[in-house]
């Protein structure tokens, strides 16, 4: 079984992502977990970006990366860390706890086990999709549930902006 | 081999960035002195021309000192995640003659815009680690301003693309075989140069550092070559706004008589001194002003030309 370039680049970008999503999870400093969750999005980017659609890794790395992160970032900068630290670990005589959780992550395994299953070692073929491929699909073939999407967001914007107006009592606007 | 040569080529290409942007720190304040009638650095070498080296011997001797307080692995990392995604965002500039390295990239645009978005975390990191009032201060002013500005970077430059008919930089520059993007993009260039100067926080638009209530800003507590990679990170940027714009909306290499990488030099080096005399005649906007100029007049500006982009081009038949 030989390993081309495109296998090794994807699997250890896939590697990098899983190792970054669990610092990520286990972090107790919001900073570091933001800071290795934006690691796996990277990384993510790399592995969409080798599976051969170059736009979506591109949206990845400018929208997830680039804005949605840094303005997590943002909050998480201006409020107090020090009271921000939550212990996350698992107390004593609280494993019940961990049950449902435990046998969810067991059947997702079992699942991707079973949708791996004999996939491995075979010869992967990468066919690169440019742009204006996605273009077309989006707002050609797709224009309805895009807009339709496009009026969520529209919508929790206004919501933001009423929520976030001060009261005239308190001050202009 | 091929890989090899690859790595140097990029190798070389990196190293001619960070000397060139070393070197504009000379040019900076030897133009400035020239413009505001005074000498600049003219002592070291003919003309001053050496004022580079004395001051890269001088920061690299400096001590490179990490405050106690400071939170240390973002406090290293900042200034390397700054320089390191502005050289990244030169692999896709298309120099011509084979100089670039991937200007054929089929997302060529959107890896550049991606790099930028990255360079935030930098700056926001630097401010953040420091755990000093300036700098935080200057990291949460760079955070707000840098992503304000690259929302209609981004709508600005989708008219080229739409014209081009492709992110692809080396397709761009042929598409302006015949006329540059800057006749029927001209408030397209405005939006996105004016983004890329908020962008590379150069003044007028370097709010983050605001020396007259900020200390340094973001850098405030950084010294030695950390300090110098911040620096050469800035000057880097603006060889890369600069490329850019050529690139985008003055015809790339197209010129007559000398070859293409002689005329993307030039014109690059004309927007180049142009950003220093920006810096020379403008003053700072206050930072509600920068906002409001940004989300209320650029913003608009730039859907507006993305709009009547698309309307001419449905009417021509395009």
């Amino acid at each position: 079984m030989t390993y081309s370039m495109f296998d090794v680049v994807f699997y250890g970008a896939g590697a990098f992502s899983v190792v970054t999503t669990t610092l990520a999870i286990t972090r107790t400093n919001p900073v570091y977990a933001l800071l290795n969750f934006v690691m796996s999005i990277l990384g993510i980017a790399l592995v969409i970006f080798v599976l051969g659609a170059p736009f979506a890794a591109s949206l990845e790395v400018i929208v997830y990366a680039g804005a949605v992160v840094v303005l997590f970032l943002f909050v998480v900068m201006m409020l107090n860390l020090a009271h921000l630290k939550t212990d996350f670990g698992v107390k004593r005589g609280r494993s019940v706890r961990l049950a449902v959780p435990g046998v969810l992550v067991i059947s997702i395994i079992i699942e991707i086990g079973i949708a791996f299953s004999g996939r491995f070692g075979k010869e992967t073929t990468y066919h690169i999709i440019g742009p204006s491929a996605v273009g077309r699909q989006l707002l050609v073939a797709d224009i309805i549930p895009i807009e339709l999407g496009s009026m969520l967001l529209l919508a929790a914007l206004l919501g933001a902006f009423h929520l976030a107006r001060l009261s005239p009592e308190r001050g202009r606007q | 081999m091929s890989v090899l040569f690859a790595f140097l080529h990029a190798l070389a290409l990196l190293l001619a960035v960070v000397t060139l942007a070393a070197f504009l720190t000379w040019v900076e304040r030897r133009v400035l002195g020239f413009w505001q009638d005074r000498l600049g650095p003219n002592r070291v070498g003919w003309q001053g021309i050496l004022q580079v080296a004395a001051d890269m011997i001088k920061i690299f001797f400096k001590q490179d000192w990490i405050p106690g307080f400071a939170d240390k692995p973002t406090f290293i990392a900042a200034p390397i995640i700054v320089l390191a995604s502005v050289l990244l965002a030169f692999a896709v500039i298309p120099f011509g003659n084979g100089v670039d390295i991937v200007g054929a990239l089929n997302v060529g645009l959107l890896f550049f815009l991606g790099m930028t978005s990255l360079s935030v975390y930098g700056v926001v990191l630097a401010g953040w680690s420091s755990r000093s009032k300036f700098s935080l201060l200057g990291g949460m002013r760079a955070a707000a301003q840098m992503i304000s500005y690259e929302v209609f970077m981004g709508i600005a430059v989708i008219g080229v693309v739409m014209q081009a008919g492709s992110f692809n930089l080396e397709k761009i520059v042929a598409a302006q075989t015949h006329i540059w993007f800057i006749v029927p993009q001209f408030f397209g260039f405005l939006a996105f140069f004016i983004a890329g100067i908020a962008e590379a926080h150069r003044l007028p638009f370097d709010l983050p550092e605001g020396e007259n209530e900020l200390g340094a800003g973001f850098h405030t507590e950084y010294s030695s070559m950390k300090f110098g990679m911040f620096f050469v990170g800035e000057y880097a940027g603006i060889v890369l706004l600069s490329a850019l714009s050529v690139a985008l909306y003055f015809g790339g290499g197209h010129g007559p008589i000398f070859p293409p990488i002689i005329w993307f030099a030039l014109k690059s080096s004309f927007f180049v001194i142009f950003l220093i005399l920006l810096r020379a005649a403008l003053p700072r906007p206050r930072y509600d002003q920068l906002m409001s100029y940004g989300w209320k007049l650029m913003f608009p500006l730039a859907i507006g030309n993305l709009a009547v982009t698309g309307g001419v081009m449905i009417a021509l038949g395009q």
